[in-house]
């Protein structure tokens, strides 16, 4: 700032913007930063184009319609391969994950921010971030050989009553999709739960008060108040999550990968996501060309990701109007 | 409609701090009563009690009695959710639900209270919209968010809000103090024709607002911080303004302090 008599660099510098002053530390730090924003963006594209380069010469050789041939025939002499199998375990088993997660991890915020006495609320908090220490592996195991056994009776009997469904229809599977959604909803809990967490927190106290001056009941004021203003933070945090669960390779892998069986549609087959099938194949990864093939998958599911997350953004600017 | 309040030997706490002692006072239907004093007295703590907002900082608890028209609202069987419902209050700063439209914000209270009815609730609430003297000028977006409106146009749809669930008390927390002159005028006006409906109770900082809209006007002030505030006197208003009985009230009201 300028004293009324002195002179300052403010005063001397020319032009722009008045806020940065020039001195070392401001051109030090905003380089800085400036510089990891655009590091980030290099990275992206640069993925982006390393998973193009790969793919694209395999494609070429590729016999079979990627998107629509369910076909996976790598082999030196030849190269068929399609997606749409992979494509489906995929989604099917995010989204079954989200179906189950997404409910429990907004009570369990709610009830943290709403309802837990506070000395009770930090430690709990702290026991569901743990959730996310566990290594994906350790859930694999877990999920396969003491959770899976508790599950086969469900699984039967739903496969019984509702086998009319093509979702449900049996036989049962060892390692089912349905098995592998239930332990990566286990998996994604904590990031949304710990998103959502903070959003209700945030719920300004005037809002809360605004609603109870109303007349209404703690519930009441939670639907008119908290959970509208955490919409959009709880949709960014399932996209999060979905992120998570399309990607998650080894848990899946271990679950319904090891043994993936004729494709069915139902849940109760195994199968193979994109990340899992990358995985369970990693040995082949042979000749160049082999390996085309599995990153145009990787591909795929890079793309998937990026459409999730974009969606994600359109609902939360939809929205932002109302959340001011 | 409009409900007498009657407080007696009312002490409130938070926790194990005594916020406001003693205070005792009646407040007639279809009147406005002021309460003004230095900040950090109690008037508005001692406001919330009379729709048991008080109970939602954790700790808050008080002494005594409320009664609205020989009904105490303290009484072992009375829903605290009931008490605001028939006593609403508007706050210090505008508060509109972000998420919701302008029709959605007047509608909430009543839909809280079960009402369904679509024609009933578009009567109610072009009735509270016009009874705020806002319907003009929302009348062609109701299904605008209601945060895009000016701060005072914010504070009279929370006022819309208040009345739409037809209370028989209205308490009002500031209810200007985050607003230009013009709004303020907007809202003393509304005062004015609001009190043939309602009971209504306004805390200010303002005096010469208190002055202006309210018949009678209670001076709370506290010996010391930490103390606990109390309830000096109160009048009616031209009393307290031109012939108090007590120097405290005067020292106040002629700026020698608070």
């Amino acid at each position: 700032m300028s004293t009324i008599t002195g002179h300052s660099e403010l005063d001397a510098e020319p032009s722009g913007d008045k806020a940065s002053t020039g001195r070392r530390g401001d051109r030090i730090f905003g380089g800085l930063a400036t510089g990891s924003g655009i590091f980030v963006v290099v990275l992206v594209i640069a993925v982006g184009g390393f998973l193009l380069s790969q793919a694209v010469p395999a494609l070429l050789k590729n016999d079979a319609n990627f998107l629509f041939d369910r076909v996976w025939e790598v082999n030196d002499s030849g190269m068929r391969f399609g997606i749409p199998d992979l494509l489906y375990v995929t989604v099917v088993s995010s989204l079954m994950a989200m179906i189950i997660a997404v409910p429990i991890a907004v009570l369990v915020a709610l009830f943290l921010t709403q309802y837990a006495p506070k000395r009770l609320a930090s430690p709990a908090a702290y026991l569901v971030d743990l959730l996310a220490a566990v290594p994906s592996i350790v859930y694999g195991i877990w999920g396969f050989y003491v959770f899976r056994p508790y599950t086969t009776g469900f699984q039967d009997w739903l496969a019984e009553h509702f086998g009319w469904t093509v979702l449900l229809e049996g036989p049962v599977s060892l390692g089912t999709v349905f098995l592998a959604s239930i332990v990566l909803a286990i998996m994604i809990l904590p990031i949304i739960t710990a998103i959502s967490r903070e959003v209700f927190a945030q719920t300004p106290s005037t809002h809360k008060e605004g609603a109870l001056a109303l007349g209404a009941t703690r519930w009441e004021m939670i639907r008119t108040a908290v959970i509208p203003f955490g919409t959009p933070g709880v949709i960014s945090a399932s996209m999060l999550g979905l992120g998570r669960a399309l990607g998650e390779t080894v848990a899946v892998m271990i679950i319904v990968g090891t043994n993936p069986g004729i494709f069915r549609f139902s849940l109760f087959a195994g199968g193979e996501t994109f990340a899992s099938k990358i995985a369970n194949n990693s040995a082949e990864f042979g000749s160049s060309s082999k390996v085309g093939a599995f990153i145009a998958a990787g591909l795929m599911l890079f793309i998937l990701t990026f459409l999730v997350n974009a969606a994600a953004r359109v609902i939360i600017e939809r929205r932002k109007a109302f959340s001011e | 409609m409009a409900q007498r309040i009657d407080v007696k030997d009312l002490n409130v706490y938070y926790s194990a701090f005594k916020a406001v002692e003693g205070v005792s006072m009646s407040v007639d239907p279809r009147t406005v009563t002021a309460f003004i004093g230095p900040s950090g007295c109690g008037k508005s703590t001692f406001l919330r009690t009379l729709n048991r907002m008080h109970e939602v900082i954790p700790g808050g608890r008080v002494e005594g009695s409320v009664q609205l028209n020989g009904r105490d609202l303290y009484g072992k069987d009375v829903d605290p959710v009931a008490v605001r419902r028939t006593v609403g209050m508007v706050f210090q700063r505008p508060n509109p639900f972000p998420t919701m439209s302008i029709f959605d914000n007047v509608a909430a209270g009543m839909r809280l209270n079960g009402e369904k009815n679509k024609k009933v609730l578009q009567e109610r609430v072009e009735k509270s919209l016009r009874g705020a003297n806002l319907w003009n000028e929302v009348k062609d977006r109701l299904a605008k968010p209601g945060a895009g409106l000016s701060g005072g146009q914010q504070q009279r749809l929370c006022i819309a809000r208040a009345i739409a669930v037809q209370p028989q008390v209205l308490l009002m927390d500031e209810p200007c103090s985050a607003l230009d002159p013009i709004s303020t005028m907007a809202i003393e006006d509304l005062i004015n024709e609001l009190k043939t409906e309602f009971t209504i109770v306004i805390v200010t900082h303002n005096m010469q607002q208190a002055a202006r809209v309210s018949d009678r006007t209670a001076f709370f002030n506290l010996a010391a911080t930490g103390k606990p505030g109390k309830l000096i006197e109160i009048n009616d208003t031209d009393k307290i303004f031109s012939n108090p009985a007590e120097k405290a009230t005067e020292d106040y009201i002629s700026g020698r302090f608070g």
